[in-house]
């Protein structure tokens, strides 16, 4: 576990950060200059906090009341650099093993860089530096690793090419990550945590889902962003079709797609903007998932937009639907109604394991 | 060649010799303060870097006069040395190589400070979370990076060196075989009627060593640039 308590002051901008990273990933999320990258910076020992503390396990590595201040290369932690930072001078493999050898084979296959070793960086693609970094980051045997928008400086084919990767690793590697970034389908696919920065303070964490499914999180995320993330199983597939079969508590969904082998864990973020609300359980339509769902709360925004909390099962929804609609339909809460999703409305990107 | 007597080849030997020590000498203590411009704040750091240039700007006959009080037999600092180590600048070939460092001195800090300040020290915080200690930083990281800088410097300071005459001629003079360089041997052959064919002997030397060290230069930079152009 990570555990940060910190403030800082560099020139108008104050930071002030204060949440627990359990196992797994915890997506550092907000704007550019919410503060993100200081917090990566001061878990990593680059960036000296003005007060408070940090601990990794347990391991107090930075406390001011106990004039603690454990030297970077002390700290035992794997950083991936948003721009990779690999060693221009030297290859692949002595990038890999600059900073030890530990458990070398197994990384350097399961992030495919076997035919990376003797190249130069220069020589290689903007998703092979990043793997390189991961790898090197990896291979110093580090307590905790940070990344700090590993996947920013990518295009959308090569994250896809990536993320599988450090899902892998997340199930794999036994050590809590912090994961900055600023786009939320990266951070519902990932992260297990969410802590969600605006100007410099922490303004919301928890578990992925509650925060993102939360009506109150929606300003934070911003509106186009917002949705609901849920944890589904495979509960069949619908071959002749190309289509798979999800369970969860609130009843099934078929989505496109082979999402993986019967009984597997699927992660699901279903978009607010791509959920259309009924009271009657409609008939001839095309969408294929109608969901009985209760209505937990209704936020209005500041546009033209109502953001509806819905209850489906032991899981939180999100809709969005027009302030119109939702006079026109006399939404209330506590009221039992319909939720439409689309099967094509969850994209890729929004499908993780 | 024909032109070039035993004198002429003297001075060439000898300048050759002055140049490769200044620069040699020179060089570490250039690297540790283009270093400390490029990268340290601390009181004083426009004072070191006024000082560093000085010779760059002064008459040179004014430098030259400053190391012949400073460093001659009975100056502060060169009688320290001929006492205590029997070192002798004064009239000797190593005053001319002294000479030669100081004034090669502030054109090799400017070439590696730009080297200094090309390196991303993002590179050096890498390497620290990956549990480099700083000098393991600086000789992995930093010091690589900073080769092409350094070589340019060099040679830089060597050129320099090898042309250098107000300071070499004030403070040591020119005397055949001890402190007579290149430049002081065609100023001398210049006041003799007669010695034309000399003088273009050891200008033409002059040309080819110069332009031997700038495509040197040119050469190494582009093999470096090559490597980690990774091509």
């Amino acid at each position: 576990m990570i555990s940060v308590d910190i403030k800082k002051r560099l020139g108008d901008f104050q930071l002030e950060a204060q949440f627990d990273a359990p196992m797994g990933v915890t997506a550092i999320f907000g704007q550019s200059g919410s503060g993100k990258t200081t917090v990566v910076n001061a878990v990593a020992g680059l960036l000296r906090p003005d007060a408070g503390r940090i601990s990794v396990a347990n391991n107090s590595l930075f406390d001011s009341s106990a004039a603690k201040d454990v030297p970077v290369q002390q700290r035992r932690i794997g950083y991936v650099f948003q721009d990779a930072r690999l060693f221009p001078h030297v290859t692949v493999m002595r990038n890999l093993s600059y900073g030890g050898n530990h458990d070398a084979d197994r990384i350097i296959e399961v992030l495919g860089l076997e035919a990376l070793l003797d190249r130069m960086p220069a020589a290689l693609s903007g998703g092979e530096r990043q793997r390189v970094a991961l790898g090197r980051a990896l291979m110093c045997d580090p307590q905790v690793l940070l990344m700090d928008e590993p996947l920013a400086a990518l295009d959308a084919p090569r994250k896809a090419e990536i993320l599988p990767y450090i899902e892998r690793l997340r199930d794999d590697v036994k050590i809590p990550m912090l994961y900055v970034s600023h786009d939320v389908s990266e951070v519902a696919r990932l992260a297990t945590t969410l802590v969600v920065m605006q100007k410099g303070k922490v303004a919301t964490f928890g578990p992925v889902g509650q925060v993102l499914s939360s009506p109150e999180a929606v300003p934070l995320v911003g509106v186009r962003a917002a949705g609901a993330v849920i944890s589904t199983k495979v509960a069949g597939r619908l071959l002749d079709d190309g289509l798979t079969e999800l369970q969860f508590s609130g009843g099934r969904l078929v989505l496109p797609g082979i999402l993986g082998v019967l009984g597997q864990t699927v992660r699901l973020r279903i978009p607010a903007q791509d959920v259309i609300l009924a009271k009657t359980a409609p008939q001839g339509m095309s969408a294929l998932n109608v969901l009985p769902v209760a209505i937990t709360q209704i936020e209005q925004g500041r546009g033209p937009g109502v953001i509806v909390g819905l209850k489906a099962g032991d899981d939180h929804l999100l809709a969005r639907v027009t302030r119109r609609s939702a006079l026109r339909m006399e939404l209330a809460v506590g009221q039992h109604i319909f939720a439409i999703i689309k099967a094509t409305a969850v994209g890729p990107e929004d499908i993780g394991s | 060649m024909d032109a070039l007597g035993p004198q002429e080849w003297t001075a060439i030997w000898l300048s050759l010799r002055v140049a490769l020590v200044a620069t040699l000498a020179a060089l570490p203590v250039a690297i540790w303060v283009a270093y400390v411009l490029a990268r340290k704040t601390f009181p004083g750091r426009q004072l070191l870097n006024g000082i560093v240039h000085l010779p760059l700007v002064l008459p040179p006959v004014v430098t030259g006069y400053l190391l012949l009080v400073l460093f001659g037999q009975q100056g502060p600092i060169g009688g320290i040395l001929y006492q205590t180590f029997g070192i002798s600048f004064a009239f000797r070939w190593t005053g001319a190589a002294l000479a030669a460092a100081i004034m090669a001195f502030p054109l090799m800090v400017r070439a590696i400070r730009l080297g200094f300040e090309a390196v991303d020290p993002g590179l050096e915080d890498a390497a620290a979370t990956l549990g480099a200690s700083r000098w393991r930083i600086w000789r992995t990281v930093t010091l690589p990076l900073v080769v092409p800088g350094i070589l340019a410097g060099a040679i830089l300071g060597f050129a320099k060196a090898l042309g250098e005459f107000g300071a070499t001629i004030t403070f040591v003079a020119a005397i055949p075989g001890q402190t007579q360089t290149i430049p002081t041997a065609i100023y001398g052959l210049l006041q003799v009627p007669g010695s034309e064919p000399a003088v273009l002997g050891l200008v033409t030397v002059s040309i080819i060593l110069a332009m031997g060290a700038l495509l040197l230069s040119e050469w190494l930079a582009r093999r470096m640039a090559k490597r980690l152009g990774g091509k």
